[in-house]
């Protein structure tokens, strides 16, 4: 090891506050030059803080952060990338109607001309071996094919730090691969890369050194390639993993959720169109859809909730009973509930209290309504019920939805769901930005309420939380859903390229273009 | 030392209530200084205008009369600014209720008894006014146009249509050539106030009308889907609310209002519509819907308020000469003050030192 060398990056005693909470709490840093380091934690643990920070978006309260061990003071982020300094985000600020180059010239500090702009590009795909299309409009490329215009973006400007933020949450297992190819590569040539993730396998594949923040303070640095991951995962929740027990043998009843030749066109210009689903869901079932971001998943959910009609009412059956054509609250009181992926603003309502939003699904299934008028102490007591039996942490049914974490206001919206005795219930990412304890008592929720004998229908983009939640696995790609597999059964490289469809590899890339450029942007 | 804007955990209850009693007072304050700079008396100015309206009692069935059709404006408006449907064109839905009204009471016959030409006359008014707003809900819901144009441009046609029917068809032909209607005959007029009270009639129905909107707000199903609507259409749609009938029913509920506020101002106040009925009152009652937090209640007391304001706005006219906009202009400072605090209810203020970042001595874990 090279002592004499400064650390690319080193934080020393970093706080930060927000209105209610410690964000950040005498954090110390260290990430050394052409080092792969990986920040760990749980949403929520100020892992997103702390980058903020090093890319000048927020200001620290104290603290020091040294630069290749001079002191950095970056305002703005337009000088940490001065700096040398590049971030890849979770979501990516890409105009979906531009060219890729277009983008990519959009999001650069120095102008240059387009001539120099796409001779500077080609050299960056040279020199990681990556592959992009200027030329294609954005709205056309998969998430991974828009990640990488993101990582190049940052790469054009000659980073000596990369932080990438959870940047494998929308990737198939093999565009995964793909990325960690690209980022070993880089920290090869003398960038150190800071590597956010709550994925524990991921972390030991990829990484030289993890810290691992809890609370938003730093609580053990460790070596991924000599701890298991659950040294590290309990280090990360600060406590025991609990294992979901799920009912050994099952039979299952008879089918509760069907499809058949679901077909929607897309809803807005974005959305995507669901093509010809069919699927079967039996009483104690649990059902999984898998899938990348964006390929009908919420379609999908709406269809099934009731929030878009079928076009024909047996497109969609309940119990044997054609529902394709009801609406939300008819489809409620037959028994078919459903939990969007977004919480705030769609499967709640932020600025309304648990007792409304209890009442925004609760009202008819529980029978707070007379004469059309809210009985509000029955619509208290079933937020109070849902409150205590899922264990939310709330000041109680009063306080605003927007009050509570990430994952217990999802385990209020699960809950709300669940004690209303579904027949069916759908799911979309029940675990997505949820603390793993909070995924582990929602996971548990699941397979208890499977095995009362209700269909449960899991859309997720988490395929490990598929495969050891669900009893069947379907992939859903451009709107189409692939044929049912039994868990078990199935293999991961046959499910990553069922989830990478026509535009997970290159000639199917080029497939796909043809297809999208019949109306060429 | 600077002063920063922090956001709450969750929004102030007691701001909610504190802003629009500060906006009152702000103006108040304001005016007196301007009205003083401009060579007025100012502190007397106020004084005629906020505080004569309310401690004469001659001036008490002005302020009724004034604050009933404020008061029933905005109640229908609050309505459909809790599901975000701004509409803006009250003042148009109350001069076609008014007109519709007086249509059913120029179709019947003079003669016909009160119990039949009252009511006939009521309920053609808040026909009347849905049916100006159902053009702005057509639009918006069939072509997406924002309602917040269409209801204002359409004020504009509804005073037209006034002026035409008042100057042609509709001409009173004994009254000298005036644009005016003729006037409703005996049964077919409300008293300007109930007899041996300093009550109007009208002022009475906003009081009722204040009791049944703060029921159908605060507890039933339809309130809690236009709240809902307003604040996530998404969820709105998850929870089983249509949001195009949410559309349709606030403004039919709004332009309802407004047509029954027009036609109880015109039987019971003049007796006839002249050229002079538009008055402003639908604009206004924007004005109370806001100032009131668009909660019935609220309403109803910032209702009374801009009454006082109107009245005392002519009292200060005679008493201080100021000029004859006075009312109006504190009436936009009112709505100016409330807009600009409303930030309080969600942000507090504090102020913080200059962050010294704390003195880095080297002490590397």
């Amino acid at each position: 090891m090279k002592v004499e060398a400064p650390p690319r990056l080193e934080l020393v005693g970093v706080s930060k506050s927000f209105p209610g909470v410690r964000a950040n709490d005498n954090v110390n840093l260290k990430v050394r030059p052409g080092e792969v380091h990986a920040l760990l934690g749980e949403n929520g643990a100020g892992k997103s803080t702390l980058v903020k920070m090093i890319y000048g978006i927020l200001a620290p309260d104290e603290g020091q952060m040294l630069f290749d061990g001079a002191p950095m003071r970056v305002h703005n982020p337009r000088a940490a990338r001065r700096l040398g300094i590049g971030m890849v985000f979770q979501h990516f600020s890409l105009f979906e109607a531009l060219t890729v180059l277009e983008n990519i010239a959009l999001g650069l500090d120095a102008r240059l001309s387009q001539r120099e702009l796409l001779a500077e590009f080609h050299k960056v795909l040279d020199a990681y071996q990556l592959k992009l299309d200027p030329r294609r409009v954005v709205s056309t490329l998969s998430v991974g094919e828009r990640q990488r215009i993101e990582i190049v973006r940052a790469l054009l400007l000659n980073p000596r730090l990369l932080i990438m933020d959870e940047p494998t949450s929308v990737l198939t297992p093999q565009e995964v691969e793909q990325l960690f190819e690209t980022l070993r590569r880089l920290a090869a040539s003398g960038c150190s890369i800071l590597y956010i993730s709550h994925k524990l396998h991921e972390i030991v594949a990829l990484c030289d050194t993890a810290t691992i923040l809890r609370g938003g303070k730093v609580v053990g640095a460790a070596d991924p390639k000599r701890e298991t991951s659950r040294s590290m995962a309990e280090m990360m929740i600060g406590g025991n993993l609990k294992e979901i027990t799920k009912p050994a043998a099952r039979a299952f009843g008879p089918p509760k959720l069907e499809t058949q030749g679901l077909s929607l066109p897309k809803p807005t210009e974005f959305g995507v169109a669901l093509r010809d689903v069919a699927l079967c869901v039996r009483a104690g079932e649990i059902f999984g859809v898998a899938g990348v971001a964006g390929n009908g998943q919420n379609e999908l959910l709406a269809a099934l909730s009731g929030e878009a009609l079928a076009t024909g009412a047996e497109a969609v059956i309940l119990s044997g009973e054609p529902v394709g054509r009801l609406s939300v609250t008819e489809r409620r009181n037959l028994g078919l509930c459903a939990v969007p992926e977004e919480r705030h603003g769609h499967a709640a309502v932020s600025e309304f209290s648990l007792t409304d939003n209890a009442a925004l699904t609760g009202r008819d299934r529980m029978e707070f309504v007379s004469f059309g008028l809210i009985d509000p102490s029955k619509a208290t007591s079933y937020a109070a019920e849902v409150i205590g039996a899922f264990t939310v942490k709330a000041t109680g049914p009063g306080a605003l939805a927007g009050s509570l974490s990430g994952g217990n206001l999802q385990k209020f919206i699960m809950g709300r769901e669940i004690l209303q005795r579904p027949e069916a219930l759908v799911v979309c990412q029940p675990t997505w930005g949820v603390d793993a304890g909070a995924a582990a008592a929602i996971h548990q929720a699941i397979v208890d309420l499977a095995a009362r004998g209700s269909a449960v229908l899991v859309i997720s983009q988490d395929l490990d939380e598929l495969l050891t939640l669900c009893d069947t696995l379907a992939v859903i790609n451009l709107g189409r859903l692939s044929g049912p597999m039994k868990v078990g059964e199935a293999s991961i490289e046959e499910i990553g390229l069922l989830m990478g469809g026509v535009h997970g590899d290159p000639s199917g890339t080029t497939e796909m273009t043809e297809h999208l450029h019949a109306h060429p942007a | 030392m600077r002063i920063r804007l922090e956001k709450r955990l969750t929004p102030s209850r007691i701001m909610q209530v504190a802003t629009p009693i500060a906006s009152v007072l702000l103006t108040m304050l304001l005016g007196a200084v301007i009205f003083e700079l401009i060579g007025f008396d100012g502190p007397d100015a106020i004084w005629q205008t906020f505080i004569t309206p309310i401690v004469a009692p001659y001036k008490w069935v002005d302020v009724l009369t004034k604050a009933a059709p404020l008061i029933i404006i905005a109640q229908g408006l609050s309505l459909g600014n809790q599901a975000k449907i701004w509409n803006i064109g009250a003042e148009g839905q109350y001069v076609i209720g008014a007109l519709a009204g007086a249509g059913a009471a120029f179709a019947m016959p003079a003669d016909a008894p009160s119990f039949i030409a009252i009511p006939a006359m009521i309920v053609a008014g808040i026909l009347g006014g849905m049916a100006w707003a159902a053009i702005p809900a057509l639009l918006k819901t069939r072509l997406r146009v924002s309602e917040v144009l269409s209801t204002l441009m359409f004020v504009y046609i509804a005073m037209q249509v006034l002026n035409y029917l008042i100057g042609g068809p509709w001409k009173d032909p004994n009254g000298h050539n005036f644009p005016q209607t003729p006037p409703f005959s005996p049964t077919q007029t409300l008293p300007h106030v109930i007899p041996g009270t300093v009550i109007p009639p009208g002022f009475v129905i906003a009081g009722v009308l204040t009791l049944l909107f703060w029921l159908l707000t605060a507890r039933s199903v339809y309130g809690f889907s236009v709240r809902t609507v307003g604040a996530a259409p998404s969820a709105a749609r998850y929870g089983g609310f249509d949001a195009s009938r949410t559309v349709w029913s606030t403004l039919m509920i709004s332009g309802g209002m407004a047509g029954l506020a027009g036609i109880l101002e015109a039987m019971s106040q003049l007796g006839q519509i002249n050229l002079g009925f538009p008055s402003g009152y639908g604009f206004t009652a924007i004005i109370v819907s806001f100032l009131g937090r668009l909660h019935p209640i609220g309403v109803f007391l910032a209702g009374l308020i801009l009454a006082v304001t109107y009245v005392g706005g002519q009292v200060a006219q005679t008493a201080v000469h100021v000029p004859e906009a006075t009312a109006g202009i504190f009436q936009a400072t009112m709505l100016f003050f409330i807009l600009a605090s409303d930030i309080l209810v969600r942000y507090r203020l504090r102020i913080v030192r200059d962050p010294r970042r704390t003195a880095p001595v080297g002490v590397p874990a």
